[in-house]
């Protein structure tokens, strides 16, 4: 009996369909599942934990759209061991994937409201989803903006995608970098200087931010200047993983597991430690 | 055949009959786990006759110190807990996950589970059965269920053993784990030794802890004999070496994250993980991939990870608790305070582990008290 | 047709500020408008305006031998534009180019320096509007300093 329970960290095999750069260290893998179901449904702002054979496994959003359950699609910056591995592999190549984890943006506390959606650097991977669900039930929401920072504007992700919403009327998306040179003709400045500059009703929106938790907090700290109450406002946090179900311990963040009950919180119930230095 | 016994029933084992109880939970198939002498200390290892019991040893601790006496009886259980626990068998510190094999383009990935014997834990104390309990919800009452638990764990048979000494860094009482056990147990021992008699009052928790006595020579317990046993539970209860007031303990932390004792403790604190390691109810684990050199065969293994290992907190480009005042300051808020808002109960069940095995003798219930103190003064 | 008046006391700038020194303000002030790429002031001219920034976008600029022209930040509807006409030496420290098409207020910082040695008043919420934002500047530059999308984080 006891040896029916599934084994939840053993990973199913997605091979790699498509492969391409996003910027000069990230890149997105589409995966299709090798056996079983041709589908993997997530909500948007849930993880995967991605194993390379034999090198290791690491935490990763899911990028892509939660409509179109046959591509799986994961944003992934090389910063370390097991990111470089996947950074290696090539299409018609495989790897683990274990999930869907995490909690979730909270779009339907969003019916009727304005969305502001204020994403730093890799952190708009895991917000994308989250945009693409907004777009195809436009009508729900009231205002949509998109609000971006970037390292610089070779560092800017989803180029394709930001063009063709900004051709849209019913989505505002702005966007600034730290740093520029003369040909940029956008903002440069850091995502928090973003907020004063769109409209919005403080009381009937609600926040999902993404970014170092740095940016986050002083993304926070903005939108209460604005009016806006910790209750509405979502942030996905990233800490330290190595199981994704609640076993290993490493993704403890006070008296939370990121893993279980995040990445996505809500500032409310994460108020009292968010700031606290090294918990 | 005797008129049978049902759970809550309370008998007599003599001292006598002891290895009944072996040769019974032998014959059900168990494979006995209890206390043993070991590496200089009592340990938990396999158990086949009365005699590799630590028989007529005591042990004496204290912070940072740990030793073994003779005790001048033939007690069978006349010593607390030493540096294992039954962690060590339901959660072993390293476990293999899972094997791989590379097929194509793809792996493959081996399900096959291992075998795992049917335990009897005998002589577990009241504080490590609620650490059970505890882990139970760690591992096999949330959304996921380990499977590697959960096949250990199964139907282990619990025979408790009511404590008859408290331990010098004991304090079971104070988190209201013991010394007495009161759930998870089939069978639950208080050992009586009187200059003519030796023998164990012996309460029967389940219906299959009633039926394994149904070969052992037993007598139902006196008026008299329970009492004399509830006088032994009482006595130890009177001189537990530790104290913890719980008092609000959560709030109480939660409210000192930024309090000087954690300086100060941090510069006495090496890190070590020894508290971690001991701790029953501790279960930060790693996950280690591996692969062999030709890229054929790979592997995933579990390995005890400690909160004070450096890289527990490492995300790309650094630890989130980079200093050792942060590290001690996770382990001990999870402990008393964050395991409740995550499990319901306090992770810590006063067995005095942490103190007794820690080099430096840092003592969880002292760095509470300085804390709770403290703001007693400001008050 | 909107004076240099009425879009003064509607700029986030100068909110709530008391109609006496709107109006006093707009005795220093000009309607101005750049065009796309023109050069509103550079590094070691004499800063004697300043702007309120009715739309459009204006790039602060260092220049850097090699590297060229880097923006440090861009400025925009709402916002203000300069602060060194109230600083010695009076002497501004950038370049700001406008890259898009921008309206503006000009106001004339030698008159608002007398002005506002004459009336406390004026200068007190003068500097304490200045003060706010060099703050949130400052903490937008600091923050920029830390790189904080870098991969060491």
């Amino acid at each position: 009996m006891i040896n029916n329970i599934p084994e939840p960290m053993t990973p199913n095999v997605f091979r790699i369909n498509k492969k391409y750069k996003e910027t000069h260290d990230t890149f997105t893998i589409e995966l299709e599942p090798t056996q079983g179901t041709d589908e993997f449904f997530f909500s948007p702002g849930q993880f995967n934990m991605l194993y390379v054979f034999g090198v290791g496994e690491a935490p990763i959003s899911i990028s892509g759209d939660p409509k179109n359950p046959k591509t799986l699609k994961h944003t992934i910056r090389v910063v370390g061991t097991v990111t470089k591995a996947m950074y290696r592999l090539k299409r018609g190549e495989v790897l683990g994937v274990r999930g869907p984890f995490g909690s979730h943006w909270p779009s339907e506390n969003a019916v009727g409201k304005d969305v502001i959606i204020i994403a730093g650097g890799i952190g708009l991977a895991p917000l994308r989803p989250v945009v693409y669900q907004l777009i195809s039930q436009r009508e729900k929401y009231r205002k949509v903006v998109l609000l971006y920072g970037a390292r610089t504007p070779e560092d800017i992700l989803y180029t394709y995608d930001l063009e063709q919403w900004q051709r849209r009327f019913d989505i505002e998306i702005k966007i600034t970098v730290d740093a520029a040179a003369e040909n940029w003709r956008g903002d440069v400045g850091v995502v928090t200087t973003l907020i004063r500059k769109i409209s919005f009703d403080p009381s009937h929106m609600i926040g999902m931010i993404c970014g170092p938790e740095i940016m986050m907090r002083f993304t926070v700290a903005e939108l209460q200047n604005c009016g806006v109450g910790k209750e509405n406002i979502f942030l996905s946090m990233e800490r330290n993983m190595r199981c994704g179900i609640g076993f290993c311990g490493h993704c403890q963040f006070g008296p939370v597991f990121v893993c279980k009950e995040g990445p996505v919180f809500n500032y409310e119930c994460i108020e009292n430690f968010f700031g606290t230095r090294e918990i | 055949m005797k008129p049978s016994l049902q759970r809550g029933d309370r008998i007599v084992l003599e001292r006598e009959h002891f290895q009944n109880l072996l040769d019974a939970l032998n014959k059900k198939g168990y494979q006995i786990i209890g206390p043993t002498l070991g590496e200089g200390s009592i340990i938990y290892g396999k158990l086949s006759c009365v005699s590799d019991l630590p028989i007529g040893w005591t042990d004496e601790q204290e912070g940072g110190m740990y030793h073994l006496k003779k005790r001048g009886d033939n007690a069978l259980f006349g010593y607390t807990v030493g540096p294992h626990s039954w962690k060590n068998f339901l959660f072993p510190s390293v476990q293999q996950l899972l094997q791989a094999k590379r097929e194509g383009k793809g792996f493959q990935v081996n399900r096959k589970r291992e075998e795992i014997p049917k335990f009897a834990f005998l002589g577990a104390r009241s504080c490590d059965i609620y650490a059970i309990t505890i882990q139970d919800k760690v591992f096999i009452k949330g959304k996921f269920v380990d499977p590697h638990y959960a096949s250990r764990r199964g139907d282990t048979f619990i025979v408790a053993v009511n404590c008859g000494k408290a331990g010098g860094t004991c304090f079971c009482v104070s988190m209201g784990t013991g010394p007495r056990a009161d759930l998870g147990f089939d069978i639950a021992m208080t050992e009586v030794l009187k200059s003519d008699r030796h023998y164990f009052l012996v309460e029967l928790g389940t219906e299959r802890g009633a039926e394994i006595f149904q070969e052992i020579p037993y007598k139902n317990a006196s008026e008299e004999e329970r009492a004399t046993a509830n006088t032994v539970v009482e006595n130890t209860a009177k001189h537990m070496g530790r104290y913890m007031n719980t008092d609000h303990i959560k709030d109480l932390l939660y409210r000192n994250y930024e309090h000087p004792r954690w300086n100060d403790v941090a510069e006495r604190c090496l890190a070590c993980a020894n508290c971690t390691m001991v701790c029953p109810t501790c279960f930060c684990t790693t996950v280690e991939d591996t692969g062999d050199v030709p890229g054929g065969h790979a592997e995933r293994w579990r390995k005890l990870d400690s909160c004070f290992n450096l890289d527990h907190s490492y995300i790309h480009g650094g630890s989130t608790r980079y200093s050792i005042r942060s590290r001690y300051r996770q382990w001990m808020i999870h402990k008393i305070a964050t395991w409740i808002d995550q499990f319901g109960t306090t992770g810590c069940v006063g067995c005095g582990r942490c103190i007794t095995w820690c080099p430096v003798a840092i003592d969880i219930t002292e760095e509470a008290r300085a804390i709770r103190k403290s703001e007693q003064a400001a008050e | 047709m909107q004076t240099p008046e009425s879009s003064l006391a509607e700029h986030p700038f100068l909110k709530d500020l008391n109609p006496r020194l709107i109006t006093f303000l707009a005795g220093c002030a000009l309607s101005t408008q750049f065009h796309k790429n023109q050069f509103i002031f550079r590094e070691g001219e004499e800063a004697n305006y300043f702007y309120i920034i009715l739309d459009g976008k204006v790039a602060i600029e260092l220049f850097a031998p090699e590297r060229g022209s880097i923006t440090i930040q861009t400025i925009g509807e709402g916002e203000v534009l300069g602060w060194s006409w109230l600083i010695p030496p009076h002497r501004w420290r950038f370049d700001a180019r406008a890259i898009e098409s921008t309206r503006a207020i000009a106001l004339d910082g030698r008159c608002l320096r007398s002005k506002c040695e004459e009336d406390h008043e004026l200068g007190y919420e003068v500097l304490k509007r200045f003060a706010s934002v060099i703050t949130s500047r400052l903490e937008a530059t600091r923050l920029q300093l830390l790189d904080v999308y870098g991969a060491h984080v």
